[in-house]
């Protein structure tokens, strides 16, 4: 077979590769990177300041990156899926130790020119690890009780990591990921039911171990209105951004919950608050479709993919990614308690960016090497 | 890897059943989220818009112009004046140390005040107003305008604030303002509508009691600000109103002379249209300089004040219950007549200290220490002896006395609740003392009631009332102090107090008699040109019992410490022929009613008189002008 002939080839030409790519996905990743560079100029007050710049450079950079990674085989991506996770829990074990501290957490890394944050890439590469461990695994040992003590501890590992420093927002986060992998690995669907009653019955002793800022937020969460100007107020003045933009928003550069700093972080997780209310529900919907399609593709090229750990990685990252913007947004939208987590690509901060970008630069080899096994 | 094993397919229709599963798990989500997108934008977007805009726009309040008052003849008696300030946004100044020395320097500011100014700055943002200097005078004014090349930021401003051009002349009239308190503005509505940092509300006196009408509307200026309040641009302003002026019924001139007739002197006079019930004047003092409370007034000034034995704060025209003394004789002989127990051959004999009316073993002394033999009313109340008036109190009753009293205005508020501060003074019966005392009434205590001494208290502008009433023929009158246009004067529909006319015409003889016949008792201070001549009835109201010792001391005025010294009264109305205006005095401690508040009555009613051709000319021109 003509097909045949070529999957054989461990190296594709460079034309092939680029026939291979996924425009949609790179269009809609690329629109997204407008978009945000256009938010965050509004950000910014409609002047080319700091957080434009410097967001400007990163969408550069990353861009570029992901591209570079999209020609690497998927089968190194495979090869370094052990080694990248005990890099990033090095690297969040050295953020422990000598982190920088900023605003009462130790999250951060100094790297001279970029101020890393680990966890944040923990979020992909615990897909990439636990995607390369149930790769061969046969479906009947994926629920030996071995293999799932084994995934958890990969998965509590790095969570108990980030939630020392103290971060309780990412450290979920990692643990959806890792779960969404263990879901499509096949582990039985009861343990998960079983896993969720256990969860919600524990939920009131949970609740008694939060921090009592942390207690603060769920309280919020139920009732705004009972501290409008203290815990409250976050939530409040987001409701009345997004509220007050309307069906066509007010305009760009014409917010003025944002450019009269009543929203509170709009650079980073509130950014979905200030491009709703400058572009109302048209553009909030438009924004929302464009995720939608990366997301559609990326579950695309898992189903077209041919290896089982690029199918599993794709799936997974497509349900994290998902997990994020629906979690970030359902916090701007008052449906859920505050927690610390930004909206991919649009908020701005680099290590959330560099994360998803390497996602997206998987995904991408994945679907340029499509046809590319795994042994 | 081709060969696929069967578990390669279950694995991966496992992986495509569960991925199908989260897939549309997604899209239900997703549909969640779109709806609450439309929820909140569409569906309540006008709710959230006026929030929006409740966030961003904020007003800003300007202290409204006060009304001013006028005196009948449309003299400023309580203005506004252009205070010159001086403003600083800290935030707009480069080097905010080096201006704000450099204006000590210029502005001469004492230690203290730079402090204060210092502190004042650390309390407020530093982009809101911080006002170094409210009052400037135009020398200070001047010279910082010539050195604003070096003041960067500062900015000379130039407000609207109170000014009384003619200061302690009407102060208790007027009242004053100063800056609205916590308790002004949650007691008064209007205050708490127009309130804003720095506002000057009337405090007492007419300021007070016409807020509503003085206070105006406020500017307002409304800005779009930030989070922080921080103004970002200006939106709208709209002008207010100024407030209403108010025109009095005073006479500058016959005010300016109260105060200087009563200078050094604790006391009241008070003069009134005893036809209109207008007050031409009416003076409490001492006085003080209202225009010192208008930006705060100082430590030492206020101690000055409130320590003076004389008692600046007090209204004594409203607020000063004294025993009218011998000033209500006239009532007491009204009474008696209207109530038919005498007549005026009446005749009672005052035989001196020697042998005094006695009842019940107490003894009532007439003033005189001689007697003055047998009296009729005309010569007792000439003369104003008191056993003539003990005897007929005695067969007149206090019960009867009271109603006749209180008819004529005692016993009550003059201006109603114009005034918040008036007192009702007391006219005693018998009721009365079982109510408030829970005892009954003993004959003393009528007897000593006819010469305006026991229980009996009146304020000055009552006495004023009394006598406009008994002059005018015996006509109910009400007081008023603010020109009203629209107010229709019930001139025509006058009330009669008495029973028959005859008798108020025996008092104003008898009164008559007291001033311009030898031996009446304010003789001394007649006016013989018919044109200012005036009749009158003097009072000396004792402070404190006199004594069995006392007597026999006789001692002169100023021998007598000052706290015991008798209260100098004077009732009177003139001119006699055509009766006009009445006035009352009271000189605290004044000794005697006919060497000190009667000469005063004199020179107020040459002046009064002399002043009524020019206010009836003000009546008739109002008219004209129709």
């Amino acid at each position: 077979m003509y097909i045949h002939t070529r999957f054989n080839k461990s190296n594709f030409n460079l034309f092939q590769k680029f026939r291979n790519f996924d425009y949609l996905l790179l269009a809609c990743i690329l629109l997204l990177g407008f978009i945000s560079l256009t938010t965050m100029y509004s950000t910014d007050g409609g002047k080319i300041l700091f957080h434009t710049k410097s967001h400007f450079v990163k969408l550069i950079i990353f861009t570029t990156m992901m591209l570079i990674f999209s020609f690497i085989n998927i089968k190194f991506w495979f090869s370094i899926g052990y080694l990248s996770y005990f890099l990033v829990i090095g690297l969040l074990v050295w953020t422990y130790l000598f982190g920088i501290t900023s605003s009462g957490s130790q999250r951060w890394i100094n790297l001279y020119f970029i101020n890393l944050q680990p966890s944040e890439l923990m979020k992909i590469f615990i897909i990439l690890c636990l995607a390369k461990y149930f790769h061969r695994m046969k479906l009947e040992k994926v629920n030996s009780i071995y293999t799932i003590l084994t995934s958890l501890i990969v998965i509590i590992l790095p969570m108990g990591l980030v939630i020392v420093q103290p971060d309780l927002g990412t450290s979920l986060l990692i643990a959806i990921s890792g779960i969404a992998v263990l879901w499509f690995a096949g582990i039985n669907h009861k343990y998960f039911i079983y896993t969720m009653l256990g969860f919600i019955i524990s939920l009131p002793f949970i609740i008694a171990f939060l921090k009592p800022y942390q207690k603060l937020r769920v309280l919020t969460f139920l009732n705004p209105d009972r501290d409008p100007l203290g815990a409250g107020y976050q939530i409040i003045q987001s409701k009345i951004a997004v509220g007050s933009g309307g069906i066509f928003g007010k305009g760009f550069l014409k917010g003025t919950q944002s450019y009269l700093e009543f929203l509170p972080e709009k650079h980073t997780d509130f950014i979905f608050t200030l491009f709703s209310e400058e572009f109302g529900f048209v553009g909030s919907f438009i924004l929302l479709l464009i995720y939608a399609i990366i997301i559609y593709r990326i579950l695309a090229i898992g189903a077209t993919s041919r290896s089982y750990f690029a199918k599993i990685f794709c799936y997974s990252f497509g349900a994290a990614i998902f997990v994020y913007i629906a979690i970030n947004m359902s916090m701007v939208l008052g449906l859920l308690p505050i927690v610390g987590s930004p909206l991919p690509i649009m908020s701005y901060g680099g290590s959330s960016m560099l994360a998803t970008m390497i996602g997206f630069g998987i995904v991408m080899s994945a679907k340029v090497h499509s046809q590319q096994a795994i042994a | 890897m081709i060969n696929s094993s069967s578990d390669n397919v279950t694995k991966l229709n496992s992986i495509n059943r569960r991925m199908f599963i989260t897939g549309s798990l997604k899209f239900a989500i997703m549909i969640g989220l779109v709806s609450r997108l439309f929820f909140l934008q569409v569906k309540e977007n006008k709710k959230y818009l006026t929030l929006s805009d409740k966030n961003r726009i904020r007003e800003w309040k300007l202290a409204p112009v006060r009304g001013e008052f006028h005196d009948y003849f449309g003299n400023i008696i309580a203005g506004n004046f252009e205070a010159y300030q001086l403003h600083i946004i800290p935030e707009e100044v480069e080097d905010f140390r080096y201006v704000i020395y450099r204006l000590k320097d210029l502005l001469e500011l004492s230690e203290k005040e730079f402090k204060k100014v210092l502190k004042k700055k650390n309390e407020i943002k530093p982009w809101e107003t911080l006002i170094i200097s409210d009052n400037l005078n135009w020398n200070k004014f001047s010279k910082i305008n010539n050195h604003l090349y070096d003041l960067n930021g500062v900015k000379p401003v130039i407000s609207i604030s109170r000014n009384y051009p003619f200061k302690e002349n009407f102060t208790h009239v007027l009242g004053y303002v100063s800056q609205a308190n916590k308790i002004d503005v949650e007691n008064t509505e209007i205050i708490k509508k127009n309130f804003v940092p720095g506002l000057k509300v009337g405090k007492v006196g007419l300021e007070k009691s016409f807020e509503e009408k003085l206070i105006g509307s406020n500017d307002i200026e409304r800005y779009e600000v930030n989070a922080y309040g921080r103004r970002i641009s200006q939106l709208e302003y709209q002008k207010g109103e100024k407030g209403k002026t108010l025109r009095l019924t005073l006479d500058t001139k016959v005010q300016q002379l109260t105060n200087e007739l009563l200078k050094d002197k604790a006391g009241s006079i008070c003069v009134m249209d005893i036809y209109t019930g207008s007050i031409i004047a009416m003076h409490s003092s001492p006085s003080f300089d209202p225009n010192l409370f208008v930006f705060g007034i100082s430590k030492d000034d206020w101690q000055l004040i409130r320590n003076n034995p004389m008692k600046p704060l007090v209204n004594k025209t409203l607020q000063g219950n004294y025993s009218p003394g011998s000033t209500i004789k006239p009532i007491v002989a009204l009474s008696a007549l209207e109530n038919g127990i005498i007549n005026p051959n009446f005749t009672v004999n005052c035989r001196g200290h020697k042998n005094p009316l006695e009842y019940y073993g107490q003894t009532y002394h007439c003033w005189k220490k001689q007697g003055h033999g047998f009296m009729n009313l005309r010569n007792a109340m000439k003369q104003s002896c008191d056993t003539y008036f003990y005897e007929i109190a005695r067969k007149l009753g206090v019960d009867r006395l009271s109603e006749t009293a209180k008819k004529f205005g005692l016993g009550e508020r003059v201006f109603g609740n114009l005034f918040d501060i008036e007192k009702k003074g007391l006219v005693p019966n018998t009721q009365w003392k079982k109510n408030a005392l829970g005892q009954s009434w003993v004959l003393g205590e009528t007897i000593i009631t006819g010469i305006g001494q026991g229980y009996i208290q009146t304020t000055p502008i009552q006495l004023c009332l009394m006598t406009a009433q008994i002059a005018n023929g015996g006509y109910k009158i009400y007081p008023q102090i603010i020109v009203d246009d629209n107010k229709v004067h019930p001139n025509d529909k006058y009330t009669p107090l008495f029973n028959d006319p005859k008798n108020i015409k025996i008092v104003q003889d008898a009164m008559f008699s007291s001033t311009n016949e030898v031996r009446g008792t304010s003789y001394r201070s007649r006016i013989d040109n018919p044109k200012y001549q005036f009749a009158g009835k003097t009072g000396t109201a004792q402070v404190k019992k006199i004594t069995e010792r006392d007597r026999e001391l006789d001692l002169k005025t100023f021998e007598i410490p000052y706290e015991e010294r008798d209260h100098a009264l004077y009732v009177a109305f003139g001119p006699y022929k055509n009766p006009r205006y009445a006035l009352s005095v009271i000189v605290e401690h004044g000794g005697n009613g006919s060497t000190t508040a009667a000469p005063m009555a004199k020179k107020l009613f040459k002046l009064i008189i002399d002043q009524h051709k020019l206010r009836e000319s003000i009546n008739n021109k109002k008219y004209m002008d129709i």
